[in-house]
This record gives C-alpha cells, structure tokens and sequence, in this order.
C-alpha cells in the first residue's frame, strides 16, 4: 500500500495548544507542508508575531522567532537583509498586522519585501480574549464592542489584501478561506505561489486567510465554518488581487 | 593605514561601527544625528554591509532584532525620544540574549524637547525605559577618538555577553570635529563562522541541526524565573568585569567634580582655571555609566576632599549614582544646565567655587 498523505516534516510531533476547530492547524500545515515539498525547512527562518501563534515556533519546523505586536514585518526585513538567499516568512493575525502592525505591513509591501506574509483574519483578537479588532465585522459582538462594532464609533472593517494591492511593491496579494476543503485547496495553491514569487525574488508577497475563532465567536467549530462563510466572504471576497506574470 | 583625519563625530562613529564589523544598519532620521545615518547609507553598502532606513525607530530597532536573531552584528542610532520609542525592543533583544550596539546622540528633552545637547537621557539608558528586569551596557565617551574605540568595543561586548549596548555620545559630540584615527580592521563573519561562533542564530538549519528558536515569552511563570536568574547571573558577571572610569588629581583635591561626556572636557578645563585660584580640584569620569563604576569613589582622598560635584546637563540623574558610591561620606552636590544650554568652564568653575565656600 502506498502513502497518499503523510504528516508534514515541517511541523513538529507536537500537539498544539490551539482551540478546537480554530484553522491555526489547518493554516500552519499548509504552509509548513509547501515549504517542505519545495526542500526549503533547512534554509526558511519564520517570524511569529504576538497572538495565539506566538508560540507557533513550538509546531514550525523551521527556526523561528517571536516578534513584539504588530512588529514581523520589521524583523523579517532585518532577517532578509541577513540571509538574502533563505525563505523568511512571517505569520500574524489581524490584531497584530492590521492593528499595532499597520505601519510595518505598508511599509514592508511600499518596500517590495522579498518575504511573504501569511495574514490569518479572524476578524477578532484571539489570544487576549475576544476584543474588536480592525477586521471586525459591523454588528459584530466582541468584548469590547458589546453591542456590536458601530460604524460611527470605530469606522468599516479593513479590508487588508485591497488596501496593500494598491502599493507597487506588493506584487502578489490574494486573499483564501478556510472553511472548506475546496477553499483549503485554494489556500494551498496561493500559498505555493506566493513562495514561487518569493523564491524568484519579485517583491513583497501577501496570502490573507479567512480564518475561523470558534471560542471567541461563541460558537461550534462548524457553525464558526458557516458563519464565515455567510458573513466574512461577502465582506472579504476571495481572490487574487495581483499576481506577477512570471507565476500566473 | 591608521591615518589621523579630520571628521565629524557622527560621521566618524559610522566608520568605527562599519570597522567594528557592523553587518546591518537600520536609521531613521532625527537631530543631532542625521550625519551617522546619512554616512552609513553611502558607506556601509560599499563594505559589504546593508544598510536600510527604517520608517522609524520602532521599525529601526525591530529590524535590527531580526538581523540580531539571524546572527549578524546589527545596530542602531537615534537621538534621546527615537531611543524612547526602542525601549521596547530593546527590552525585548536582552531578555532574548542577542547582540545589538545602539548609539544614542542625545539632546534636550524630555518629549520632543530641543536639538541641542543634552545629557538628561542618563536614567532611560542606565535604568532602561522597557518592561522588566534587564540592563544595558552604556560606555560615555568624551571626545569623538573614545566614542571611536567604544563603539568598536561596544560591538565586541554586545557578541560576548549576547547584550545590548548602547553608546551615549551627545548632540555636541556628534556635530564637532576632531582628528581621530580610525583603525582599519573590518572583518565580517562569513555564514559558516557566524553558525559555530552563534550556534543559537536563525541561520536556516540546513537539514544538520535541529531548529533553533529565539523568544522572549515565557508563558510558565517558573521557567521565566528561571530566565530571569539566568540573565541576572549574566549582569553580575558585567558589573565584575565592564566597569570602566578615568580619575585625574584626587589625592589632595578639595573638589572632585563627577562628569561623563562632553561636560568632562568642560570640568578638566574648570579644574585648570581653579588651581589658577588656589582651589585644588580632581574628577572621576565614568567610561560606563553601567555598570557604573561605584568603587571609583573609594580612591577618593577623604583628608582633603570637602565636596563631590556631579556636573551635569540634566536636571541631575547621574547624581544618585554619585550619592550611592560616596554612601554619605561627603557631601554631594549638582551643578547642572538643561534644556540644550551648556556651562563654560568658567561657569562651572565659579559655581565649584561657590558651592565649596558652604563647606569651608
């Protein structure tokens, strides 16, 4: 009999502290998984920002380090300009990047950072317990929007792949779902793509990845796939925003 | 070719960090500094090293982190509120045990302050403005040839303890010019060096070894007891072994002014105009204002020695440490400027004057 799927090289043997059904699990597999099909866990150093996968450096094969609040972006230009020949990636959620991190992104993207960022929107903080975060959605209950985000108080929900699109440097943004198999396979291959660019050098690459937060949405695991599905995809519509001729 | 050249300081701590070995350089403009930053941009590139202007200190002092993580000897420069914005990282790169030099041209504050000099960042580099318990190495060169031969120890001291370090020159230090010989030594560490000298660097683990992970949080509050006993251990060995001062004339002198920096050079020349008066007067100049270096104050003649002056232009930080030396045994006293106005010598000498006449 043959293997027709066998656990990845780039995550450790290592349960994760991730809550049931968050799609951490699903996001850092497919990740890890591409970098080891391309041969690239030995020469990839990861960054891994403040979040619930701050520690994800426990699970990613690679050598990794943690970077304060919304700073990887930074740190990944700091380690590029170190190993400009490595694979330097960084993997941050939507409180980290598109909050205290806004700064870091644009510029990184303005740049043209020849690193790829993995952008997990679940349009929530995850780690510190549920509050509102740039992503959140309108009407949407967090701890600190108990009545729901109000427009008038705290503006739209930020559309991150769109906004980075309109910068020059960032030469590959798309954005993928989680909350099916089909979409996962989409996630894949944007995933796979975005390293090509980086492996040709092409500039800054962009994978945003609608993502579920079961606990601090309060539901199940698969009522968190629906609710994604029926409110964030409209909001977030999926697809690539830029592409560069060389990985079309 | 160990030539004596006329430069600015700020240009001429770039070219001691660029024989230092210095491997990456991250800037963000901010007076007084803008030559050092500017001077890298055209020349580090050229020496085999990068260099990037950051869109700012935050951003600086984070890139800086990354390059640190991945082995390669990194540093910084700012001026007194940019250094305010890193205190972050810089808590961050020594609870992570990771070199880093970071040179602070320091000016009026506090908030945004004046672009003059000023020497009132004495607590936020000696105290540390980040979260938690860890130090800072801080050497305080006086003329623009120490900073030169600090800032290339700095880059040594910051591989050999896994620490940052800063370089505290001030906004007078890095605009004037002075012959200095720049020593040409630079060296970088190649990949395979840099993966035996730091075993611990994100280099890419190459298949041979197992993944290496830099961090700073430590979620079970007993393993970041242990972190913190294991990085304390370390800072007792630097307060053994870093402390560094100069002494001139203590034995029979009446006043021993305290001085680092810029205001030592002020203080040697208010020590010649009072002996010109009869009035004896010696000085303890910290090289590191940390560790600082206490039991310099123990050569202190106490037969003759009536007051210690800390000179400062600060509203008086560097005191408490005078105060914590000389433990009560004489008196203590300030004499300072602030705001980016400077004493001549002959204002710190008539104000030595006048203060000694209380203790006669």
């Amino acid at each position: 009999m043959k293997p027709i799927f066998e656990y990845t090289k780039g995550m450790r043997e290592q349960d994760t502290h991730y809550c049931p059904g968050c799609t951490h699990g699903i996001a850092h597999r497919l990740i890890m998984e591409s970098l080891d099909e391309r041969n690239a866990l030995g020469d990839t150093i990861g960054v891994c920002p403040i979040g619930c996968s701050v520690t994800a450096h426990q699970y990613f094969n690679v050598d990794s380090c943690e970077a304060a609040h919304g700073r990887a972006p930074a740190v990944a230009a700091g380690i590029r300009r170190a190993w400009p020949e490595k694979y330097v990636f960084t993997y941050q959620g939507d409180g980290d990047l598109a909050s205290i991190g806004a700064g870091e992104i644009v510029h990184a993207a303005l740049r043209g950072e020849k690193f790829t960022t993995f952008f997990i929107n679940n349009a929530i903080y995850g780690m510190t317990g549920g509050q509102m975060a740039p992503t959140t959605l309108l009407g949407q209950k967090t701890t600190t929007s108990v009545d729901g985000r109000k427009k008038e108080i705290s503006g739209m929900p930020l559309r991150v792949a769109e906004m980075l699109s309109t910068i020059d440097g960032a030469v590959f943004v798309e954005r993928v779902a989680l909350d099916s198999p089909a979409h996962i396979r989409s996630a894949k291959k944007a995933i796979v793509k975005a390293l090509d660019v980086q492996e040709k050098r092409l500039g800054f690459s962009f994978v945003e990845i609608l993502s579920t937060c079961p606990t601090n949405w309060g539901m199940t695991p698969v009522k968190a796939q629906a609710w994604l599905r029926e409110n964030m995809i409209p909001y977030y519509p999926l697809g690539n925003f830029r592409c560069p001729e060389e990985v079309k | 070719m160990n030539e004596k050249v006329l430069m600015k300081g700020n240009e001429a701590f770039g070219a001691a960090a660029i024989q230092a070995g210095c491997d990456l350089y991250f800037g963000y403009p901010i007076t007084p500094q803008n030559e050092l930053t500017e001077y890298m941009s055209r020349e580090l590139g050229k020496a085999g090293g990068t260099f990037a202007q950051a869109e700012s200190e935050l951003a600086a002092i984070n890139m800086a982190y990354g390059g640190a993580c991945a082995g390669k000897k990194a540093m910084v420069s700012s001026a007194s509120p940019g250094i305010a914005l890193m205190q972050e990282g810089f808590s961050f790169i020594a609870s992570a045990e990771l070199p880093l030099v970071a040179v602070n041209v320091s000016r009026g504050g506090p908030g945004i302050g004046g672009i003059q000099p000023g020497q009132a960042d004495y607590r936020q580099v000696t105290r540390g403005g980040g979260n938690g318990d860890y130090h800072i190495v801080v050497y305080a060169p006086y003329c623009i040839q120490e900073a030169v031969d600090l800032i290339i120890r700095a880059f040594d001291t910051a591989d050999h303890y896994r620490n940052p370090v800063i370089v505290l020159a001030d906004g007078m230090m890095g605009q004037m010019m002075e012959p200095v010989v720049i020593p040409q030594i630079r060296r970088q560490s190649s990949a395979s060096e840099i993966a035996v000298e730091k075993p611990w660097a994100l280099t890419g683990s190459g298949g041979v070894r197992d993944r290496n992970v830099v961090r700073s949080l430590w979620l079970d509050p007993q393993q970041l007891e242990d972190q913190n006993i294991r990085l304390d251990e370390k800072y007792q060995r630097m307060k053994q072994e870093l402390p560094e001062y100069q002494s001139v004339d203590l034995e029979g002198a009446e006043i021993v002014f305290t001085a680092f920096g810029t205001v030592s050079r002020i203080a040697s020349e208010a020590i010649r105009l009072l002996g010109q008066r009869g009035i004896r007067a010696g000085m303890i100049r910290p090289i590191t204002l940390w560790p600082f270096p206490y039991h310099a104050f123990e050569q202190i003649d106490h037969s003759s020695t009536k007051l210690i002056v800390s000179a400062e232009l600060s509203m008086g930080q560097m005191i408490e440490d005078v105060e914590l030396a000389v433990k009560g045994r004489k008196p203590v006293r300030l004499i300072q400027r602030s705001g980016g106005m400077v004493f001549t010598p002959a204002e710190l000498a008539a104000r030595a004057e006048e203060l000694l006449s209380q203790y006669q």
